[in-house]
């Protein structure tokens, strides 16, 4: 089944829906107000169900567009439809503005200053003078399309449901893309996405301002729709009710967010007109009802009513790699021609306080080599992978690719001059595919922007990257799991995984932190063979591992650290009877 | 500005950030603990104060009546945790603290007002009402999500907010109550006055620091929470009740909301929903304080609320923005702060 065809009938529905003769106006009103709140949640489905981010500030997004156009077409006369891109552009840079103070802040900061700014711009809307303070801004004009004036909810409805329906499928783009999987990775960590390239910080900043102008476009609306505005919409309250308006319908999904906004907006309509019947008019009892409702709710679905609907529903949408869509361009090489060694670590120091974890060691990795780096645990490797592939800065030293220094500069450059890796706990997204996974590994190979995505100019470059990732995943053997969710693999598939990841990046040096932890005798065999092929097409590899047998088979040398210094380095024969080695791994008395 | 004004506003703006103090450590504590972000807390402060000023004019709170049907529920969400051991002792210790302690409480708000008890008395009540509102809250709706992420406690804990926010109006009504003092001394102190109520804020304020130090540094629960805090699962690994801690938590945040409830309500008159806005401004506090730093929260207090009354002196209009802009500059430090390595969450 195609994706666009359920999106189709739904258009169809909603085009329908006001036709349908007898239809109570009433219900065209609360349509209304259900595609205006599904705008800002959608918004909200990428911003926190897809990139991890908790805003409650969105209200006031809906207030920058709202007041902006209500203030420039009412002092200036100016047509609506020009207001809106001023609309946008408002929404957007107050976005850019809050969102380079607030987006790089981690867990549960950012839901608290999201509150605290969202809060501070609700008064300040409301204290200003030539925004009408709490009186707001009336006698907005309403939009118009040649000589019919939309007055009624009946013919903004159109209007309202259709930018929707282009959000909808806009954010379905922009996540089913390079720029999406980006997106949707940040959730789970920065360090997997920066070690193949991604800018997670400006990837934020994008989603943040995207939902930002979700959420300014609602305002406009809004605006044009009362066709007067004042602060209370777009108060704490309001940003509250849209939060949990996305997680209702299930964060994650963009439909979860109009079905949320559906959810809500006829819920409290419902207990607004029937409680009083039931217990008389005292007090704000649908409030009490919607508090407890949204808990009950919660304890029964967490994940949103979306995501429990679509499960009832058995759909399948397969995606289709096209295996023969050309070549990626090569990565760029950078110094190959130079006698430099491809990996030069020269007294590479780390000091976490007091503790020395790497001390002054020093090896090198030439062209075509596989080299293993092993010692008890504690010893110093994994630092000594994070050093090099600069997620760590060192305390002292140098550490050189193709001459070049590289030690001190950030993960997504180091990827660039060809150092790939894997890590010793597997940092994979687990609700994505295998395919999707490994994409993500070529995420420096592709060029298509955000906006190119949204509009699927992006097509011919994505289907390269999707191809070059299934080839890679065949290639490392897993192509019967291509389709499967990460997270549904076993450990050891999950580390393979990660392996065909670092390789979609097209790397010189391939580090692996214990790539054979987890497999089976069989699954070893395959890893080695693998390893031993890639160094036959002139690949390097550095790699930490526990399995003995595994690395004397297959390192050509091998350093020896141990709590943090380099105690021997050699030929695997060497290292087998190296009394220094065997005095760091049985203890002295063996 | 003359230095009367000067001293006035920074003795107004202690007082009030004293309660904010009390305010943002209980958020810090709830947090800390149990992952949930206490929205709620605004509800604690407008319970305890609105309760005791409903049973010092006479009347039988609602919050009460509330207190008995939470814990009927709390008793029907823990039966049916524990079905498959029931055992009688359980039962009947769940019958005590669900049913029992709500019923006496009821009876005794029923009783005592008619016969005009203490200031004592009414304090001592309130606090055992807005108590058992808050264990049982924790109960019915945390201790079931206790394992979700902090954003669905988050909604969680918004919509117990909500919630309690529309029975706060159901039972007080929409006019604003004011209780009476805790005491009618006056002192001078140069140009100063100190009323006998700001005294006690600073008081108790002091008192209760003091109390919750010695509780986290030298007990065996408050070691037992801490150890929650810092990690859950190595908590439970060592036989510490993680739901009980959650439960001492939300104990803790509600008497201490409640408190500073009754220490506000004095001095000004307090709506239904104002609470909401108070527990804010200790979240400012909170916030910058990062959530985990006691005499951290405690120091921001104090500033957010010297920030208030000046600005309410100087910019009336603009003061909740600008007390609440000041979380930005904060914010912004501790952005360029961030640690270069974060471990995923889950």
């Amino acid at each position: 089944m195609p994706r666009w065809l359920p999106i189709l009938l739904f258009a169809a529905v909603m085009t329908a829906l006001p036709l349908i003769p007898g239809i109570p106006p009433f219900w065209i009103v609360l349509l209304d107000n259900i595609g205006l709140a599904a705008l800002v949640a959608m918004g909200l489905v990428l911003l926190t169900g897809v990139g991890g981010l908790t805003s409650f500030g969105q209200a006031a997004f809906c207030g920058f567009g709202a007041y902006t156009t209500a203030y420039i077409t009412t002092v200036y006369g100016i047509s609506p439809w020009l207001a809106l891109p001023a609309s946008l552009v408002v929404a957007g840079i107050a976005a850019v503005l809050l969102g380079l103070m607030t987006v790089r802040l981690s867990g549960h900061y950012l839901p608290l200053g999201t509150i605290a700014w969202g809060i501070a711009l609700y008064y300040l809307f409301s204290k200003l003078d030539f925004l009408g303070r709490n009186d707001g801004i009336s006698r907005i004009p309403p939009l118009s399309i040649g000589s019919v004036e939309m007055f009624d909810p009946d013919t903004i409805y159109f209007v309202i449901w259709a930018m929707v329906l282009i959000s909808a499928v806009l954010t379905m783009n922009l996540l089913d893309s390079r720029t999406g999987r980006a997106i949707r990775a940040l959730r789970r960590g920065h360090v997997a996405a920066e070690a193949f390239g991604v800018q997670t910080a400006r990837a934020k900043l994008l989603v943040f301002i995207y939902a930002a102008v979700l959420a300014g476009l609602s305002g406009w609306l809004y605006a044009h729709f009362q066709r007067n505005v004042n602060p209370t919409p777009f108060g704490p309250q309001a940003g509250i009710e849209y939060l949990f308006i996305a997680v209702v319908g299930g964060a994650g999904y963009v439909w979860g967010g109009v079905l949320g906004a559906a959810i809500v907006i006829i819920l409290k309509e419902v207990l607004q007109g029937y409680l009083p019947l039931l217990f008389g008019g005292q007090g704000q009892l649908e409030i009490i009802v919607f508090g407890i409702l949204l808990v009950v709710l919660l304890q029964l679905a967490p994940g949103g009513v979306w995501p429990w609907l679509a499960n009832l529903v058995p759909l399948k949408f397969r995606r289709t790699v096209t295996r023969n869509a050309g070549g990626l361009p090569a990565r760029e090489r950078v110094g190959g021609s130079t006698a430099a060694p491809l990996l030069k670590v020269e007294r590479a120091r780390k000091q976490f306080g007091g503790v020395v974890a790497v001390n002054d060691v020093s090896f090198e990795v030439n062209a075509a080599e596989i080299v293993a780096l092993i010692g008890p645990n504690g010893a110093g490797k994994s630092t000594t992978f994070n050093l090099i592939t600069g997620i760590l800065t060192t305390t002292g030293g140098r550490i050189e690719v193709h001459g070049k220094p590289v030690d001190n500069t950030p993960p997504q450059e180091v990827v660039k001059l060809g150092i790939a890796r894997t890590f010793q706990h597997v940092k994979l997204v687990p609700d994505m595919t295998v395919l999707e996974n490994v994409a993500i590994g070529a995420h420096l190979r592709g060029r298509s922007s955000a906006v190119a995505s949204m509009l699927r100019f992006d097509r011919g470059d994505e289907a390269k990257l999707l191809a070059e990732a299934a080839r890679q995943i065949e290639r490392v053997g897993l192509g019967a799991e291509i389709d499967q969710l990460a997270g549904s693999l076993s450990l050891g598939q999950q580390r393979v995984v990660e392996i065909a990841r670092a390789l979609c990046a097209d790397p010189e040096l391939l580090l692996l932190d214990e790539p054979a932890a987890g497999l089976r005798h069989m699954e070893k065999q395959r890893l080695a063979a693998l390893l031993r092929q890639l160094k036959d097409s002139g690949m390097s590899v550095l790699l930490v591992e526990h399995d003995m047998g595994f690395v004397m088979d297959l390192a050509d040398r091998i350093v020896v650290l141990d709590f943090g210094t380099r105690i021997a380095e050699g030929t695997p024969d060497a290292i087998k009877t190296n009394p220094d080695v065997i005095k760091a791994y049985l203890g002295a008395l063996a | 500005m003359n230095t009367t004004i000067l001293l006035f506003l920074l003795q107004d703006g202690v007082t009030n950030g004293a309660i904010y103090a009390l305010l943002g450590l209980a958020l810090v504590l709830v947090f800390a603990v149990t992952r949930v972000i206490l929205i709620p807390q605004g509800e604690f402060i407008t319970f305890g104060a609105l309760t005791y000023a409903t049973l010092s004019a006479g009347g039988v709170p609602g919050t009460a009546q509330l207190a008995l049907v939470m814990g009927l529920v709390a008793f029907g969400f823990e039966l049916f945790s524990v079905r498959k051991s029931l055992h009688l002792a359980k039962v009947v210790r769940a019958a005590l603290i669900y049913i029992a302690f709500p019923a006496v409480v009821l009876a005794l708000a029923t009783w005592l007002p008619a016969h005009k008890p203490g200031v004592a008395v009414n304090i001592a009540l309130s606090l055992l009402i807005v108590a058992a509102i808050g264990l049982f809250l924790y109960r019915i709706a945390f201790q079931p999500l206790a394992h979700t992420s902090v954003l669905v406690l988050l909604i969680a804990s918004v919509g117990c907010h909500l919630a309690l926010q529309g029975f706060g109006l159901v039972f007080f009504g929409a006019e604003g109550l004011r209780g009476p003092p805790l005491s009618d001394v006056t002192l001078t102190a140069g140009p100063l006055l100190f009323t006998g109520q700001s005294l006690a804020v600073y008081g108790i304020t002091l008192a209760l620091m003091a109390a919750l130090w010695l509780f986290f540094g030298f007990t065996r629960y408050g070691k037992a929470l801490r150890a929650t805090a810092v990690n859950r699962l190595g908590a439970r690994l060592v036989g510490i009740r993680t739901s009980l801690s959650g439960q001492i938590a939300f104990l803790l945040a509600s008497v201490i909301g409640a408190i500073s409830g009754i220490l506000i309500v004095p001095i000004t008159t307090l709506y239904y929903d104002t609470g909401f806005l108070i527990g804010l401004k200790g979240f400012v506090a909170a916030i910058i304080g990062g959530l985990v730093s006691y005499p951290l929260t405690a120091v921001a207090a104090i500033v957010v609320g010297i920030v208030e009354s000046f600005s309410s002196f100087y910019a009336s209009n603009y003061k909740e923005v600008i007390v609440f802009t000041l979380i930005l500059p904060v914010l912004v430090l501790r952005s360029l702060a961030a640690p270069a390595v974060e471990e995923e969450k889950d």
